[in-house]
């Protein structure tokens, strides 16, 4: 399991402030929705988590530790880009992938390759976007690294994929071993995922909390609570 | 198992209602098992530490019995059951009692729509066979 810390992190891009000044704690064993229209900057949080990017003042920590080679072992993360080969089938992806990592499960990559309907010899090219965006959650959840980041894994896909992805999703999260952060804009289909919720506005907290708290302090849903957020 | 959500109010009250909803209409009975916590949140998509809270709450109150290695049943307890069943309808009577209210019906004319109403709906239906063993009692 892994925490995860932000201490007054400010990262600029140019002129730009994709995160300003700030703080948060992720608590482990948590699935956490990072949420926000495009640019208020959930992507970079998730990037400096996955040790892509360096902040420009201010820490980020995974257990304590800056992110590193050393911490990359414990992080899955899923790009929102295409980053998989296109001339590679199914099943070479995940033989080329599964060797990078130690913690590989080749028992759960076959059961959400069957569970996805991805057939593995279809070249990666020739699978249409949902089909892709569900062979990149089997690449992230066939690990058992402590530490998930998935960012805007549904977006841009057919309805039946979603509905796969979010399955796969909570199929293999484990609680007692696992911390989730996955980065969206689309709160309806995913609020249920949600243990807690950040919102996120020009690279502060607008909001974060415990979904379930929210909801009965409130009496609103989390797409309502996004409502009134960014409006 | 089907579940809708409307998301306004914490999700495990819902998974909770939903059980005993079902449980009021005899769609589960005494001593069924349940889905496992895993497998009720993969159906519904939703957060398994919510439905782990759902599941704690049942054991609670006495809705439930978890037997080591066996799964969650739906518990035997007559007078837990008819309790629960007794809720549901409180629940229904308030909402309906409530809506009519408002809409400017005394009680004895509310008593008299509901004989005909209940002629209309159920006492057709009846005949023909609306509930096949007519009890569904707890």
């Amino acid at each position: 399991m892994a925490t995860v810390v932000f201490e007054n992190v400010t990262k600029r891009f140019g002129g730009l402030r994709a995160l300003d000044g700030l703080s948060v704690t992720v608590r482990e064993g948590t699935i956490l929705g990072l949420l926000g229209p495009n640019g208020a900057g959930k992507s970079t949080m998730l990037k400096l988590m996955a040790g892509l990017y360096r902040p420009d003042q201010g820490r980020v920590t995974i257990d304590g530790e800056e992110p590193s080679p050393k911490t990359k072992a414990k992080v899955a993360y899923l790009p929102e880009i295409d980053y998989l080969y296109g001339w590679m089938t199914v099943q070479q992806i995940l033989d080329y992938v599964s060797a990078f990592y130690k913690d590989w499960d080749p028992a759960r990559s076959k059961e959400l390759l069957d569970f996805m309907g991805l057939n593995p010899t279809a070249r990666v090219r020739q699978l249409s976007k949902g089909m892709r965006a569900r062979l990149k959650i089997v690449v992230a959840m066939s690990r058992s690294a402590p530490l998930i980041l998935l960012d805007e894994p549904l977006s841009g896909i057919d309805p039946p994929s979603r509905s796969r992805v979010l399955q796969a999703i909570v199929s293999e999260f484990r609680e007692d071993s696992q911390t989730v952060v996955m980065s969206t804009h689309d709160v309806v289909e995913s609020e249920n995922l949600f243990a807690d919720v950040l919102f996120l506005k020009a690279g502060k907290v607008a909001l974060m909390g415990d979904a379930e708290q929210l909801r009965a302090e409130r009496g609103k849903s989390i797409r309502d609570l996004f409502e009134e957020v960014y409006a | 198992m089907q579940l809708k959500l409307d998301q306004h109010a914490p999700i495990y009250m819902q998974i909770i209602d939903e059980f005993k909803r079902q449980i009021a209409r005899g769609d589960l009975r005494p001593g069924d098992r349940i889905p496992s916590q895993r497998e009720l949140a993969t159906m519904v998509q939703v957060n398994p530490n919510t439905v782990q809270r759902a599941y704690r709450e049942m054991e609670l109150m006495g809705i439930t019995e978890t037997l080591r290695g066996q799964g969650t049943f739906i518990t035997s307890d007559p007078v837990r059951l008819a309790e629960i069943r007794r809720e549901m309808a409180g629940r229904a009577l308030v909402g309906f009692v409530r809506e009519m209210h408002a809409l400017g019906y005394g009680c004895e004319e509310m008593v008299a729509m509901v004989r005909g109403t209940w002629e209309q709906v159920v006492g057709a239906a009846g005949a023909g066979g609306g509930e096949p063993d007519g009890n569904r009692g707890v």
